[in-house]
C-alpha cells in the first residue's frame, strides 16, 4: 500500500473527484477523448509512462469535482479494460470501482468495414457487443464484426 | 406481425413470418392478378443498377396494381450532387408508402429504415443482405420438395463471399436441414457460419468434389466461382472445372433433386443441364415475382 501511495504522489492529490488508474500508457489520450475531458472546465491532471507491474507503462488521470456515471465510465473499457477508479472525497478514497464492457457501444468506435454506410455518411456507429473477451463488436448496419485488433477509436 | 415492418435482413423475419410469405407466394402464383394496391405508390430506389432484381420487384408491384416511382441508377439523381442517403429517404418517404431499395454500401438499408417514415424492403446492400432472394429460394425449395423440414442441401462454389448462401443458412436453420458445402479451399464457408450451425446443432459436411454429395441431396444450390476472388490465378485454373455441373453428373441423383442458382449464371452450369427436369433455376427466378408480391402485400397489410 505504501508503495502505491508513493506512486500516486507523482500526480498531485485532489480533494474531491475521481482518479482513473491503470490506463495503458498508449491509450491515455483516447481515454481523455472518450470522456470528453478536453472540453470540461474541471481541473484535470494526468501522469503517463508510470511504471506498472500489470501494464508495463501506465497512465493515471485525476479529475477534480467529477463523479462519473457507470454508463459514461464504461465507455473507456474499450481502451482501458483494466482501469480502476478511486472516488475521492475530502482526500480520502471512499469507493473503488472497475470498468465493465457495456452490451452496446454507441459512437466511439469506427466500423472496420470500408464498405459500411457509417464510413460514408455522418452516422453515429452502433455495435452490439458479441464477445467481451476478446472484444468483438457487431455493427448494427453492415452486420460485420470489428475485433479488438481492428478497432479504431473515432477522433 | 409483418405489417409495417421493414425487411432489411433475413433475420428480421421469424420462422412463422417466413412460412407466411411462402404461403402467400403460392397464393399469388395460383392467382397472379390480384390488384390489391390499386392507386397506391411504391418507390423503387436503385442506387446501383441491377436490372434483374429491379424488374422482378417492379413486375410484382405492377401485378398488384400499384404504381412505381424512383430511379434505376444513382447517376440520374441528386445523390451524385452530394445529397445524403438520409435526405433522399426522408424525401421519398413523403411520397411513397413503401420503399424498395438497392445500394452499393453495406448497412444502407438498415440506416434507411431508421430514417424512413415508411417500411423499407432491402433489395441488396453491397455484400451484406438480399432477403427477398433468400425468401424466393425457400419458396422454390418448398414448392419442389413439398416441405422445408429435414432437407439435404448441397451448396457449391463460392461459399466465402456468396451472400445468398450465408443468408440461406441462417433462414433454413429453423427447419432442421443437413448441409453439404462444396468449395475450393480459397472459397470455403467462413468459420462464423460454421460456428452458427454448430451452435444450432445443424449437421454439415465440407467437400471439395461435388460428385461426393450429389447423389444424396434434395437441393443442389450452385453459385458462381469468380476468377477475381482468387489470390492465385493458377489455383483458379486448377480448380475451376471442378465446380461446373454437367448433365452427365445427374444420372444417379434422387428423382426429387432440384438445381437452384441465384442467377446470372456464367458457365458453372453447363447448358446441357437446362433441359433436364431437375433444372429449376429459370422457374426459381419467376418465383421471385410471386415472393416479392407476397412481401409487399403483407408489409402493406393488404393480404
Ligand atoms: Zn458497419
Amino acid at each position: 500500500m505504501c508503495n502505491v501511495n508513493n506512486k500516486e504522489l507523482k500526480v498531485s492529490a485532489i480533494k474531491n473527484g475521481t482518479v482513473i488508474d491503470h490506463i495503458p500508457a498508449e491509450n491515455l489520450f483516447k481515454v481523455i477523448s472518450i470522456l470528453g475531458l478536453e472540453n470540461i472546465p474541471n481541473q484535470v491532471t494526468f501522469g503517463t509512462n508510470l511504471e506498472s507491474r500489470k501494464l508495463g507503462r501506465k497512465s493515471i488521470i485525476k479529475v477534480a469535482d467529477k463523479f462519473f456515471e457507470d454508463a459514461e465510465i464504461n465507455k473507456i473499457s474499450l481502451v482501458a479494460p483494466q482501469a480502476k477508479l478511486n472516488i475521492i472525497r475530502d482526500y480520502e478514497v471512499v469507493e473503488k470501482r472497475v470498468v465493465n464492457v457495456p452490451d452496446e457501444v454507441v459512437g466511439i468506435v469506427k466500423c472496420f468495414n470500408p464498405k459500411c454506410i457509417t464510413n460514408h455518411e455522418p452516422i453515429v456507429t452502433h455495435f452490439a457487443v458479441q464477445s467481451k473477451q476478446p472484444l468483438e463488436l457487431k455493427c448494427r448496419y453492415c452486420e460485420k464484426v470489428t475485433t479488438e485488433k481492428q478497432m479504431e477509436i473515432i477522433k | 406481425m409483418i405489417k409495417n415492418k421493414s425487411l432489411v435482413s433475413i433475420t428480421d423475419f421469424t420462422k412463422d413470418e417466413i412460412l407466411r410469405i411462402i404461403e402467400l407466394a403460392a397464393d399469388f402464383e395460383a392467382d397472379p392478378n390480384q390488384r390489391l394496391l390499386e392507386g397506391r405508390i411504391i418507390a423503387s430506389l436503385f442506387f446501383e443498377p441491377s436490372t434483374r432484381t429491379r424488374l422482378s420487384f417492379e413486375t410484382a408491384i405492377n401485378r398488384l396494381g400499384g404504381r412505381v416511382i424512383g430511379f434505376s441508377d444513382a447517376n440520374a439523381t441528386s445523390t451524385t450532387k452530394g445529397e445524403t442517403l438520409k435526405d433522399t429517404i426522408k424525401m421519398v418517404s413523403n411520397y411513397a408508402e413503401l420503399i424498395v431499395m438497392r445500394h452499393p454500401l453495406e448497412g444502407a438499408a438498415r440506416y434507411a429504415s431508421e430514417q424512413s417514415r415508411v417500411p423499407i424492403v432491402n433489395a441488396g446492400d453491397g455484400a451484406n443482405q438480399h432477403p427477398s432472394q433468400t425468401l424466393l429460394d425457400m419458396f422454390s425449395m418448398h414448392k419442389t420438395q413439398g416441405r422445408l423440414d429435414n432437407l439435404k442441401i448441397a451448396m457449391v462454389g463460392d461459399l466465402k463471399y456468396g451472400r445468398t448462401v450465408h443468408s440461406l443458412i441462417q433462414a433454413m436453420s429453423h427447419f432442421s436441414p443437413t448441409f453439404y458445402f462444396v468449395a475450393p479451399d480459397e472459397l470455403k464457408m467462413p468459420n462464423e457460419y460454421k460456428d452458427f450451425l454448430r451452435a444450432h446443432g445443424i449437421p454439415f459436411e465440407e467437400h471439395r468434389d461435388m460428385n461426393e454429395v450429389i447423389d444424396k441431396v434434395d437441393i443442389l444450390y450452385m453459385t458462381r466461382v469468380q476468377k477475381e476472388r482468387f489470390s492465385d490465378l493458377l489455383e483458379y485454373q486448377r480448380v475451376k472445372d471442378a465446380y461446373i455441373l454437367h448433365n452427365s453428373m445427374l444420372e444417379s441423383t434422387r428423382p426429387n433433386l432440384r438445381i437452384l442458382h441465384p442467377l446470372p449464371r456464367v458457365n458453372e452450369i453447363s447448358t446441357d443441364v437446362d433441359s433436364n427436369p431437375k433444372a429449376y433455376y429459370f422457374k426459381q427466378a419467376e418465383n421471385g415475382v410471386y415472393t416479392r408480391m407476397a412481401i409487399i402485400a403483407s408489409i402493406l397489410g393488404v393480404k
